[in-house]
């Protein structure tokens, strides 16, 4: 179905609104952020050189960078992997409660709502390896929990702190797929005599598909941009630079180290990088996409 | 009609307003909790005292994003008149020539009388450029000392506070015999256990007067008494002497939980560690080296100062220096440094703290005081004025890190964040050049 307007000014009109929120919020931003990638400046923007790529330059040349992006890509993979696979499971028992649905429903969507921060505080206090309850009972079952030392599991905190948040959203849209999916092809499974697990694998789960493919960029857009709350709040990016990710990196020398010119070149990277992701999963991903 | 009537009423009440208006002071700060409280009570004081300027603090967040949402004000041009930037700012702040009102001037512009020798020099020493003209005002300023657990130390047997570092491993080791899991944790690494260090044993941090003496100083920490400290350290990790517990003050719980039985802290953690501590505890001097240093030099301070910034009328100047006049008074100075624990400014009001007999019913809180005013600073005690100092102490917390974890030898680990640290050094010259 097609909705034709009669003259070409309204449709403009009515996109107005959206189109200005895009180059206000986000194109103009993304573009001061690129001019300011070949300056250098000090913190008060009293005085400004143009550097060329000198920026850039910094950052290839050094191997932390690197690191960091390795980081970047075991932490965002991890948080998108764990997310989906739990909340595709909550969703699946979700899809069979009858009673009590909604509340249990409500429940799962509450974490959304949560500050990133203040989730990466409540982690924190859990994991505290001389009071957190959790770290406490980990070193009760013979586990040295102390993410201040060991690298390995500060990122499997700070991985937890982003995941968690991030299920409720997965839930959401998992549920939905699941209740878009007709009863009557399951039913007529079930009668062929299909276990129920391989009427999941067979007929549920690649009817999801779009919701997955979806849900994984937006997951990995998410660990990619939106985690350094919760870095901040939980590691600070360490012990030594065991979760300085990309994100990371760029919030705390552009807005706590104040170095304008070579986080704003971080930003551009990082723009850059998941770009590239995006065109890729497109296009090599999508294809296996089944849509209808 | 009425909308008219209205109208006019408001335009009357804010002619007659206007009569009598007060210039506003913006003054943006990082103080939270019981101490921000303690700031608008101080603003509300001087107000009331005067009818010419009103102060109006606002609460900005942590120092960091006071620092940073001030710098986007003064590109927005909405600065405040005055704003509280912590000591490693001090650098930036002074580097930006042309958006500070350096004190001293705004106090001789304005006709305050301003005697600089009343104040601690050890505290203003790290606010003053190379000519000793005081650049800000400090506020809140405080410096790193050892708190220890009496009654775990009753247990282990050990009847005095540790002086220096041999000290704390005997010590140590009998408190682990005695059955304590750590003998102590730090807050602050950075600041306490390789500036304060170098500070203590007069070994430069920096080169240049650790950059006071201007922005071509190179970062001098991976000398052999650092070294042989944080080898040391690390060695006490792997042994349960020390225990890390994260790179601001988190430490604090596993004191407060009796894990650890020291903790080195900054003075002005006095009155939390009262309210959480369950123990009878006490406060000593942060120790030295015994061997390497005659006579321990004074600490350095931390914590924040107030800067003044351009662009605002000589009107508000007036009440910015009046103001500052009015902070520095003994009355208001005694007052907020024992309620804060942060250290007194001037020598009067450390004398009027004394005579109110504040040290005697608070035992203590006058250990850091003694610290930092013991001798006279030298170009190695004054403090440090680094730039992209933020970034610096990233890179220092990170190469303890890899120390206490046992990755890396302490020679490796600081010879790497002396580069690292000289590289943002490097970019914060050409940046303010």
């Amino acid at each position: 179905m097609t909705v034709t307007f009669p003259q070409k000014g309204l449709p403009w009109l009515l996109l107005l609104p959206q189109l200005l929120v895009t180059a206000i919020f986000f194109l103009w931003p993304a573009e001061q952020a690129l001019e300011q990638a070949f300056y250098q400046e000090d913190a008060f923007g009293l005085s400004r050189e143009f550097i060329g790529l000198e920026n850039f330059a910094a950052l290839f040349t050094d191997p932390l960078y690197y690191q960091s992006m390795l980081t970047t890509l075991v932490f965002s993979f991890s948080v998108a992997i764990v997310g989906m696979s739990l909340a595709l499971l909550l969703a699946v028992m979700a899809d069979r409660v009858i009673r009590g649905k909604l509340a249990y429903q409500t429940l799962l969507i509450w974490p959304y709502a949560v500050a990133p921060a203040l989730a990466g505080v409540l982690w924190w206090i859990l994991f505290d390896p001389s009071m957190g309850p959790i770290a406490l009972w980990l070193k009760s079952a013979g586990v040295d929990w102390n993410h201040y030392l060991n690298g390995n599991q500060a990122m499997i905190l700070v991985v937890i702190a982003s995941t968690w948040k991030q299920i409720s959203y997965n839930f959401l849209f998992f549920l939905a797929g699941l209740q878009a999916v007709p009863r009557s092809l399951i039913e007529a499974a079930a009668i062929d005599g299909a276990s129920p697990f391989k009427r999941f694998w067979t007929i549920v789960f690649p009817l999801l598909s779009p919701t997955t493919f979806f849900l994984l960029v937006v997951n990995l857009v998410y660990a990619f941009f939106e985690t350094f709350g919760v870095i901040d709040a939980t590691t600070k990016g360490g012990p030594g630079q065991s979760t300085t990710t990309l994100v990371y990196k760029v919030f705390n020398d552009g807005f706590v180290g104040l170095d304008l010119g070579g986080s704003a070149a971080q930003s551009v990277v990082l723009m850059a990088i998941v770009g590239l992701m995006t065109v890729i999963q497109f296009r090599f991903i999508e294809r296996k996409v089944q849509y209808s | 009609m009425h909308n008219l009537k209205l109208a006019s009423v408001v335009v009357g009440l804010s002619i007659a307003s206007s009569g009598f208006a007060a210039t506003e002071i913006e003054w943006w700060h990082a103080m939270g909790g019981a101490n921000g409280e303690k700031v608008n009570e101080i603003a509300k004081a001087f107000n009331d005292s005067q009818d010419a300027y009103e102060v109006k603090p606002v609460y900005k967040g942590n120092y960091t994003e006071t620092m940073t949402s001030a710098i986007a004000a003064f590109r927005a041009k909405q600065q405040p008149a005055i704003v509280q930037v912590f000591e490693v700012g001090t650098a930036s702040m002074m580097a930006a020539k042309g958006a500070i009102y350096p004190v001293y001037k705004l106090m001789k512009d304005s006709g305050q009388a301003f005697d600089e020798s009343a104040y601690l020099s050890a505290v203003t020493g790290y606010y003053s450029n190379s000519d000793g003209q005081m650049l800000s005002m400090p506020f809140n300023s405080s410096t790193p000392v050892l708190y220890y657990n009496k009654d775990l130390f009753k247990k282990a047997g050990i009847s005095q506070a540790p002086k220096t570092w041999q000290d704390v491993e005997s010590v140590s080791n009998k408190l682990l015999a005695s059955g304590v899991t750590c003998g102590f944790t730090t807050a602050w690494q950075s600041w306490i256990q390789l500036e304060n260090l170098s500070a203590r044993h007069n070994v430069p941090f920096a080169s240049l007067d650790n950059g006071f003496g201007g922005l071509k100083t190179e970062l001098k920490f991976n000398g052999p008494l650092q070294v042989a400290h944080v080898q040391k350290m690390g060695e006490w990790q792997k042994s349960g002497i020390f225990s890390y517990s994260g790179r601001t003050n988190d430490g604090a719980a596993k004191f407060y939980s009796q894990e650890c039985a020291m903790f080195t802290e900054s003075s002005a953690g006095y009155a939390g560690i009262k309210r959480n501590a369950k123990f009878d505890f006490g406060v000593a001097e942060l120790p030295y080296w015994e061997g390497k240093v005659k006579q321990p030099s004074n600490t350095i301070i931390g914590g924040a100062s107030l800067w003044v910034l351009q662009g605002h009328s000589k009107e508000e100047y007036k009440g910015v220096a009046s103001f500052l006049s009015y902070l520095s008074k003994a009355s208001v100075q005694a007052d907020w440094h024992q309620f804060s624990g942060y250290l007194p400014i001037t020598k009067a009001a450390y004398d009027l703290t004394k005579e109110q007999g504040f040290y005697k019913a608070n035992p203590g809180t006058e250990t850091g005081v003694i610290q930092m005013t013991t001798g006279t600073p030298t170009a190695n005690t004054k403090g440090l004025r680094l730039g992209n100092f933020v970034q610096i102490r990233g890179v220092i917390d990170e190469a303890l890190e890899s120390v206490w974890s046992g990755d890396v030898d302490a020679q490796t680990a600081l010879n790497t964040a002396v580069e690292r640290g000289n590289a943002q050094l490097r970019k914060f010259e050409k940046a303010n050049d």
